[in-house]
């Protein structure tokens, strides 16, 4: 009898986690599903219902296994709570909460690395988490076991002011950074909006607003301290070095970044530093068009301006950044724009960009380089995700975050935005237009979850759209949970296989971070 | 007319985003090899004497800070961020740990003196003492008039508007110069030190003086006793009925019958 109903919960399992992946299974048989599923479970209490079950696999994190994980770390840095597993089963993504088994706090890298041999002796799925801020469901625990939370060791270890870079661990947040390094004249620009830890950032190869003249992770990593699945700490550029260019051996710095966590746990990075620039000024343009606007973005960078942002909001976007953050904005495409430099390179630049934007039909050229006025145009800005959600009170974002070569951009944004008229959705476009870049937050309501598969359509569309203009599906979310499917299109099948072979090299038990990236 | 010369304090503390330790003989907080910065109200101090500076109502800005070799890094801060001078009044870490705001007090009155100074501008508070003492302290021993708690300056004619956070809302005071004003969170957001600034600030002229300098005696008046860790929560306990509830209150004693 036991045996049978193991079965049975096996069978339900997998189908649960494949049925939002068959054609024409609806709501109704999902729910029926899901409930079968807890009633068979073995008394297990309070599961909700918009959880999905991982019961099978937790079978591997027994009571024993967690002592082993208490006698590693101490008894208060280990928690089974189901609120402490909630708050870690899930990012500032749409996904659904996935809950770990149990969650464990590193206070030191021999931790990580124990915690890791511990879980690669056992196969039990390990799954690092920084700051919680992903957008695409990178920490969910799609198979149960440890999330293995790292944003404890929040120490800088050292800043070398003359040389532009520093070193910190896996807890401090890029505004923590900055704040300690402020009386040194630097700072660290990779802006992505959220407050993210920085070895988060190298994790998902984040990038921002700031992207156009600063680059994204890819370019400012200089060394990190990886923790493999083994247990084995290393550094990617050797132990203490930070020299700013190598040509020693293989690029393994830049194969960490971006995997996700699904070669290694990054305990520590080496990154550059930029000087604070001397003037800053920050100036926002309307246009009466999409195509107006996004045209003024190439002809800026082909003009060679170092503009240091040069974000765009469509209608749309300009209409719920009114709305939330209390600005009175003309509701129209809409350029912000920021130049950096000394005050009269910066005045120059901005008399470049006014031309341009002028010859496209650009109005209501404001600027502005008070401080106080320029810190509430950009965080209004960086809250546009907050905003959109909170058009539909109660939803997460689904964002999208194509990429293309910036003179394909017009092309692309115009179409998709002939697709959502199309669909009917609601989809404000904000963009990293000077990277080619732009996302849509779509507000998903779980309680209305056909809109979803419509969302997830456009998605899907627009993704496809970009690589057909020579783009990628994810500039700078990342693939995690949401992108998986598009990966094999993206890289073709040699692409995706070169892939899975590192991958077997460094994880061969498959327990780092399963189910992101790589297709199921 | 002419500027106003303006002097601005600037302690040294322990920065804001660290995580403070009482040391092991309890008799004050783990100083050695953390990190340390200018005390927030003060570089809002500092900013807003700059900004006067920049709308051309002042004319000079002195920076001072009083206490060990470390305050210079303090100073060169404030002139990079716009000080044009420093005077840093050199005390002893074994002395300077035992001060209070008296002492600081008496020593700003005599270089705000000796400075031809129109208008003091200090935090409100310094963020490891927080007494919220010396600018008040400060305006007593001058006889000079005080606003503290500023969120907004404004300078008219011989005289400064001064809006003050209070506890019922906003108080708009006009004080005659010169004056003592504290500084509070809302008045201003500080501009970071460019690194072109820091290189300028290294050439600014910088003071060194000693409390017997402005005979101030700053031997202290206090003695700490200890330092103590606030006591560690502990986890509730869930109830089943009232009855229990009172029953538990009454063990506590926290209840009269």
């Amino acid at each position: 009898m036991r045996d049978m109903s193991m079965t049975l919960d096996l069978t339900l399992t997998s189908l649960l986690s494949n049925c939002d992946r068959l054609q024409g299974v609806n709501m109704f048989s999902q729910k029926f599903i899901r409930h079968a599923l807890l009633l068979s479970s073995r008394g297990k209490s309070g599961i909700r219902c918009r959880f999905r079950s991982t019961q099978a696999i937790a079978e591997k994190v027994t009571d024993g296994f967690v002592e082993d994980l208490r006698s590693i770390v101490g008894k208060a840095n280990v928690s089974t709570a189901e609120a402490v597993r909630d708050q870690h089963g899930h990012d500032e993504s749409y996904h659904e909460t996935t809950l770990p088994d149990a969650v464990v706090f590193a206070q030191s890298v021999e931790h990580v690395s124990k915690v890791a041999k511990l879980c690669n002796d056992n196969v039990v799925p390990l799954i690092p988490f920084g700051s919680g801020t992903g957008l695409e469901g990178g920490i969910n625990a799609l198979k149960g076991g440890v999330c293995l939370d790292i944003s404890q060791m929040k120490n800088v270890i050292e800043v070398n002011a003359e040389d532009f870079d520093c070193t910190v661990e896996s807890g401090v947040t890029r505004g923590e950074l900055n704040s300690y390094i402020r009386d040194t004249g630097l700072n660290f620009p990779v802006d992505p909006g959220a407050d993210a830890s920085v070895c988060g950032m190298c994790a998902t190869s984040a990038s921002g607003t700031n992207a156009v003249r600063y680059g994204t992770m890819r370019e400012n990593v200089l060394n990190m301290e990886v923790v493999l699945a083994d247990g084995t700490v290393l550094w990617t550029a050797g132990k203490n070095k930070r020299s700013r260019k190598t040509s020693a051996g293989y690029n393994l710095t830049n194969l960490f970044v971006g995997s996700e966590g699904t070669l290694g746990i990054i305990t520590k990075a080496t990154i550059r530093l930029y000087g604070i620039p001397e003037a800053t000024l920050s100036a926002v343009v309307h246009f009466p068009s999409i195509q107006e606007a996004v045209d003024t973005t190439v002809q800026v960078m082909q003009c060679g301006v170092p503009i240091a942002r040069i974000e765009f909001l469509d209608e749309a976007a300009i209409d719920a950044f009114n709305k939330y953050s209390k600005f009175d904005m003309k509701v129209a495409p809409s350029l912000f724009l920021e130049f950096h430099g000394s005050p009269s390179s910066v005045e120059e630049q901005k008399e470049v960009v006014e031309e341009i934007a002028k010859m496209n039909n650009g109005s209501n050229f404001k600027w502005a380089t008070n401080a106080d006025e320029r810190n509430r145009l950009w965080k209004a800005r960086h809250e546009i995700v907050y905003a959109c959600t909170a058009l539909v009170p109660g939803s997460k974002p689904y964002s999208t975050d194509v990429c293309v070569p910036i003179s394909n951009l017009p092309a692309v944004i115009v179409q998709t935005k002939e697709m959502l008229k199309k669909e009917n959705l609601v989809g404000p476009i904000v963009g990293h237009v000077g990277d080619g870049n732009f996302h849509i937050f779509f507000p998903v309501d779980h309680d209305h979850p056909e809109a979803l598969t419509k969302i997830k359509a456009m998605s899907e569309k627009m993704s496809l759209l970009a690589m057909e203009m020579h783009g990628t599906c994810t500039g700078e979310h990342g693939i995690g949970m949401g992108k998986r499917e598009l990966l094999e299109k993206e890289v073709g099948i040699e692409g995706l296989r070169a892939m899975q072979i590192v991958k077997n090299a460094f994880d061969p038990n498959q327990i780092l971070n399963p189910g992101k990236i790589f297709p199921v | 007319m002419s500027g106003l010369r303006v002097l601005v304090g600037c302690k040294r503390v322990i920065d804001y985003a660290v995580k403070i330790r009482v040391r092991p003989d309890k008799m004050g907080v783990v100083t050695d090899g953390v990190k340390h910065s200018m005390n927030p109200f003060d570089e809002i101090a500092i900013e807003e004497a700059v900004r006067l500076k920049e709308k051309k109502l002042a004319s000079e800005v002195i920076a001072v800070s009083c206490g060990p070799p470390q305050c210079q890094e303090t100073l060169r801060t404030a002139m990079a961020m716009g000080a044009d001078k420093s005077i840093h009044v050199e005390i002893d870490l074994a002395t300077y740990e035992k001060m209070s705001p008296l002492h600081v007090a008496k020593l700003l009155s005599k270089i705000a003196q000796d400075n031809k100074v129109d208008l003091i501008l200090l935090g409100k508070q310094a963020i490891d003492g927080d007494c919220n003492q010396t600018g008040q302290m400060t305006a007593a021993l001058l006889d000079w008039p005080q606003a503290t708690c500023a969120s907004s300056i404004e300078k008219t004619n011989g005289d400064i508007k001064v809006v003050k956070e209070v506890d019922g809302g906003l108080e708009t005071v006009k004080v005659k110069l010169p004056a003592v004003v504290t500084t509070d969170l809302r008045l201003n957001e500080p501009r970071y030190a460019t690194l072109p600034n820091i290189m300028k600030a290294k050439k600014k002229p910088m003071e060194k003086k000693k409390p017997v300098d402005y005979g101030v005696d700053i031997d202290p008046r206090q003695k700490v006793v200890s330092v103590e860790d606030p006591p560690t929560r502990e986890a509730g306990q869930k109830l089943d009925n009232v009855q229990d509830l009172v029953t538990k209150l009454k063990e506590q004693g926290l209840l009269t019958s």
